[in-house]
C-alpha cells in the first residue's frame, strides 16, 4: 500500500545522514587536510614541553603546516621527543631551521612555532626521519618566578 | 493405545495455579478428534488459561497434557513450535495485526511457514475469506470492522494452514444475535467440512448446547459435569442446573462470603 | 525483621526483572536473523527514524541558534567571537548532539514503541503469535530493537549538523561574526576522533539503552490501560535517567583522563 512512500522516506533519511556526516567531515572537523594529504615526519627533541598536546598545531608565521603526531620521553636521556607531521608540500626548509614551544595569547593552547633557518651552501634540507637541532622550551611559568626571585636575590 | 487414536487433547490430574490462587486442581478432560467439544463454566475460572495450556504458552505445575500422543510441557522449544502449526486459536479479540490489512493478517501465517508463490497465497487467501464470507473486506483495516467482522478475519486466519484442532476462546461473547448465528454457524460447517477438531470455550449456554458434541462444566477448579448436550440438559447436579438455566443464586451462592448482615449493620456480637 | 525481609524480596524481584529483560535483548538480538526481518526493520527506521526527523530537526536548529546568541555575548566581552564556532561544534558534536537527541528519542518514539508492544500484547496480538509458531521476539522485537540502534545515530548526526548550520545563522548571518573564522576555527579545534566519533559512539550506546528500555517496559508491561500508561511513563522517566547517568560516565572516560 504505502510501502513505496516508506522506503522513499527510509531514503531520504539515509541521504539527510550522509550529508550531516559529510558536513561534519569536511566542513567541521576538517578531516582530509591533515591526514589524507602526503605528509613526512620530523622530530625535535625539548628540554620541557610545558602543555603540548598530540595534535596540537606546527606553524610557521601563524599558518598550519602540520601537527604534533605523537609524544614521547628518550629513554637515554630522559628528555621529551616530539613527533611531527609535517605537510609534504613544505618539504623545503633546511637543518638550521628551529622549533619553539609557544602559548597562543595569554590562556591559550600551546604549539609549535617552527622558524624556517638560513640558507647557505652546505646546508641541506630537513628530509623524513631527520631531527631538528635547534629547539626552544615552554615557557614554566613556575621557572620564570623561581629564576626572578633567584637573581634578585643573588643581586642583594 | 486406542484412547490415543480418538482423543486428539488428552488433559491428565493436571494442576495449575498462578501465584497463591489455585486455578486447576487435578482436572481431566479428554476432546475427541473431528468433534465441537465445549468447556463452560462461570466468569474468571480461567477457561482461557485452560487453552493457553493446550497451546503450551503455560506449563502445568502437575499433571500432564498431551496432542495427539506427545506430551506438550515435556516438548522442547522446537517440537512445540512444530506442534503449533497444527492448531490455531481464535482470540476473544479477534488478535488481529492492527497494522495489516484483512488480506495480509490471514496471509500472515502462509508467509511465515510456507514458501508458496504470492499468487498461490491470493488465492488461499480469497478461499478463507470466502468461507468466512468477507471476501470483500480483503482490503480493509482491522479498526474498519465491527467486532462480528474482525472475528470471522481471525477465523479465516485461524484456518489459514488448515491446522487439526481450532481453540475459540469465547467466540460469542458481546455479539449481536445475527453474528452470533453466523459464528455458531460457521464453526459447525467449518469442523465438519475441513475435518477439525474444536475446543470452544464460552459461557453461553444455548448457543453451545446447539453445535458442542460433548460439552464439559468447570468449577470451584475441577469438572462438575460431563457428557452431551442431552445429558447435560438432564444432569441432577444442582450446579450444572443452575449454570443452565442462569438462577440467581443455588449451590453458586449470589452473596460473596461476607460476615453475616445483622452483625455487620446493627453491631451485634454472639 | 520485616523490613529485612522486604529488602530481601525486593532485591530478588529487582534480579528477576534484569534477568527477564537481559534474556529479551539476548533473544532480540540473536533471534534467528532472516531476511524476511529486513522489509520489517526497515518499516520500523520508518517509525522510529524518519517521525523522529521533524522534532530533531527543530530542536537541533533552536539549540544551535540559542548558544550562538549566547555565547556571542559571552565572548564578544573577551573579543573572542572567533571561537563561536568551535564552542557551537563542540558542545553539540560532544554533548548536546548525543544527549538531547537521545532524550527527545526516549520521548517521541521510545514511548510509542513501549505503548504499541504492551498494546499488542494486550490485545493478544502476541499470544497470537506464538500460537501461530511466530516467535514474538523475532518479529515484534527485534526489528524495532535495530531500527532503534541504527536510527538513533543518525539522528544524533543530523542533530549536531542542523545545529552548528543553525549557529551560523545566527552567528554569522545575523550577528555578524566573520564566516571565515567560523569555519575555520572550527576545523582547527574540532578533532575527528575525539569529538566526532566519540558523539557517535556515546549515541550508540544511548540506542541501545533506550531502545532496551522501551522494549522490555512494553514486553514486560501489565497488559492493562493503566499497567501501559504506567509502563510508558517509566520508559521515558527510566531512559531519560539512563542517558544523563550514563553521558556522565561515558565523558569521564572519552574526556576527563588524559
Amino acid at each position: 500500500m504505502n510501502r513505496y512512500k516508506t522506503e522513499l522516506m527510509v531514503g531520504v533519511f539515509v541521504l539527510m545522514t550522509i550529508a550531516a556526516f559529510l558536513l561534519l567531515a569536511l566542513k567541521v572537523a576538517n578531516q582530509t587536510v591533515v591526514t589524507d594529504g602526503d605528509t613526512y615526519t620530523l622530530y625535535a627533541k625539548f628540554e620541557n614541553i610545558g602543555g603540548l598536546k598530540v595534535r596540537s598545531p606546527v606553524k610557521v608565521g601563524g599558518v598550519t603546516i602540520g601537527r604534533v603526531n605523537a609524544i614521547k620521553l628518550d629513554k637515554d636521556d630522559y628528555s621529551p621527543v616530539v613527533e611531527l607531521t609535517i605537510q609534504s608540500e613544505y618539504n623545503e626548509f633546511p637543518e638550521t631551521s628551529s622549533a619553539s614551544i609557544l602559548t597562543s595569547g595569554l590562556l591559550g593552547e600551546q604549539y609549535i612555532g617552527f622558524e624556517p633557518g638560513f640558507t647557505i651552501d652546505g646546508v641541506e634540507n630537513l628530509a623524513e626521519g631527520d631531527y631538528i637541532e635547534d629547539t626552544s622550551s615552554a615557557l614554566v611559568l613556575e621557572e620564570l618566578i623561581g629564576q626572578f626571585l633567584f637573581s634578585r636575590n643573588s643581586e642583594e | 493405545m486406542q484412547s490415543n487414536m480418538d482423543y486428539l487433547v488428552d488433559v491428565k490430574n493436571m494442576t495449575f495455579s498462578r501465584g497463591e490462587r489455585v486455578i486447576y486442581d487435578g482436572i481431566s478432560l479428554r476432546v475427541p478428534k473431528g468433534k465441537i467439544t465445549a468447556v463452560m463454566g462461570p466468569s474468571g475460572i480461567g477457561k482461557t488459561t485452560l487453552l493457553k495450556l493446550i497451546g503450551g504458552q503455560l506449563i502445568p505445575d502437575g499433571g500432564d497434557i498431551t496432542f495427539d500422543g506427545e506430551s506438550i510441557p515435556a516438548m522442547s522449544r522446537k517440537a512445540l513450535y512444530h506442534n503449533r502449526r497444527r492448531m490455531s486459536m481464535l482470540f476473544q479479540s479477534g488478535a488481529l495485526f492492527t497494522d495489516m490489512t484483512v488480506f495480509d493478517n490471514v496471509a500472515f501465517p502462509l508467509r511465515e511457514h510456507t514458501k508458496l508463490s504470492e499468487s498461490i497465497i491470493a488465492t488461499i487467501v480469497a478461499l478463507k475469506l470466502q468461507a468466512v464470507g468477507l471476501r470483500g473486506a480483503a482490503q480493509m483495516m482491522p479498526s474498519e470492522l465491527s467486532g462480528g467482522m474482525a472475528r470471522r478475519a481471525a477465523l479465516a486466519r485461524a484456518i489459514a494452514l488448515d491446522p487439526d484442532l481450532i481453540m475459540y476462546d469465547e467466540p460469542f461473547a458481546g455479539q449481536d444475535p445475527i453474528s452470533m448465528g453466523v459464528l455458531v454457524k460457521l464453526i459447525r460447517e467449518l469442523n465438519d467440512a475441513l475435518n477439525l477438531t474444536s475446543i470452544v470455550v464460552t459461557h453461553d449456554v444455548t448457543e453451545v448446547l446447539t453445535i458442542a458434541d460433548y460439552i464439559y462444566i468447570l468449577a470451584d477448579q475441577r469438572v462438575i459435569g460431563e457428557g452431551t448436550a442431552e445429558q447435560i440438559k438432564g444432569s441432577d447436579s444442582e450446579l450444572v442446573q443452575q449454570f443452565l438455566h442462569g438462577k440467581a443464586d443455588g449451590p453458586v451462592p449470589f452473596h460473596y462470603p461476607a460476615d453475616d448482615l445483622r452483625a455487620a449493620f446493627l453491631g451485634e456480637s454472639d | 525483621m520485616n523490613w529485612i525481609q522486604q529488602t530481601g524480596r525486593h532485591t530478588l524481584e529487582r534480579v528477576a526483572v534484569t534477568g527477564r529483560a537481559g534474556l529479551m535483548l539476548f533473544g532480540a538480538l540473536f533471534a534467528a536473523p532472516s531476511l524476511k526481518n529486513i522489509p520489517l526493520t526497515v518499516r520500523q527506521l520508518y517509525v522510529v527514524g524518519v517521525q523522529s526527523l521533524a522534532i530533531i530537526i527543530v530542536s537541533g536548529l533552536f539549540i544551535g541558534m540559542v548558544m550562538a546568541l549566547q555565547g556571542y555575548t559571552i565572548l564578544t566581552d573577551y573579543g573572542a567571537e572567533g571561537s563561536l564556532g568551535p564552542m557551537v561544534a563542540l558542545s553539540l558534536l560532544r554533548e548536546l548532539g548525543p544527549v538531547v537527541t537521545a532524550l527527545l528519542f526516549a520521548g517521541r518514539a521510545g514511548s510509542a514503541l513501549t505503548a504499541e508492544i504492551g498494546l499488542m500484547k494486550a490485545t493478544e496480538q502476541l499470544s497470537s503469535l506464538e500460537m501461530m509458531a511466530v516467535d514474538p521476539l523475532r518479529r515484534v522485537v527485534a526489528p524495532r530493537f535495530w531500527a532503534g540502534m541504527i536510527a538513533m545515530p543518525m539522528l544524533a548526526l543530523i542533530f549536531s549538523a542542523v545545529g552548528i548550520l543553525g549557529g551560523h545563522l545566527v552567528g554569522v548571518d545575523w550577528l555578524g561574526v566573520d564566516a571565515g573564522s567560523y569555519w575555520s576555527i572550527m576545523q582547527a579545534t574540532v578533532d575527528w576522533d575525539k569529538d566526532v566519533i566519540n558523539g557517535v559512539i556515546k549515541s550508540l550506546v544511548f540506542a541501545l539503552v533506550v531502545t532496551w528500555i522501551a522494549i522490555f517496559k512494553g514486553y514486560d508491561s501489565i497488559p492493562t490501560s493503566e499497567g501501559i500508561s504506567q509502563a510508558t511513563t517509566q520508559t521515558v522517566v527510566f531512559s531519560s535517567l539512563a542517558v544523563l547517568g550514563l553521558d556522565f560516565v561515558l565523558t569521564a572516560l572519552m574526556f576527563g583522563i588524559e
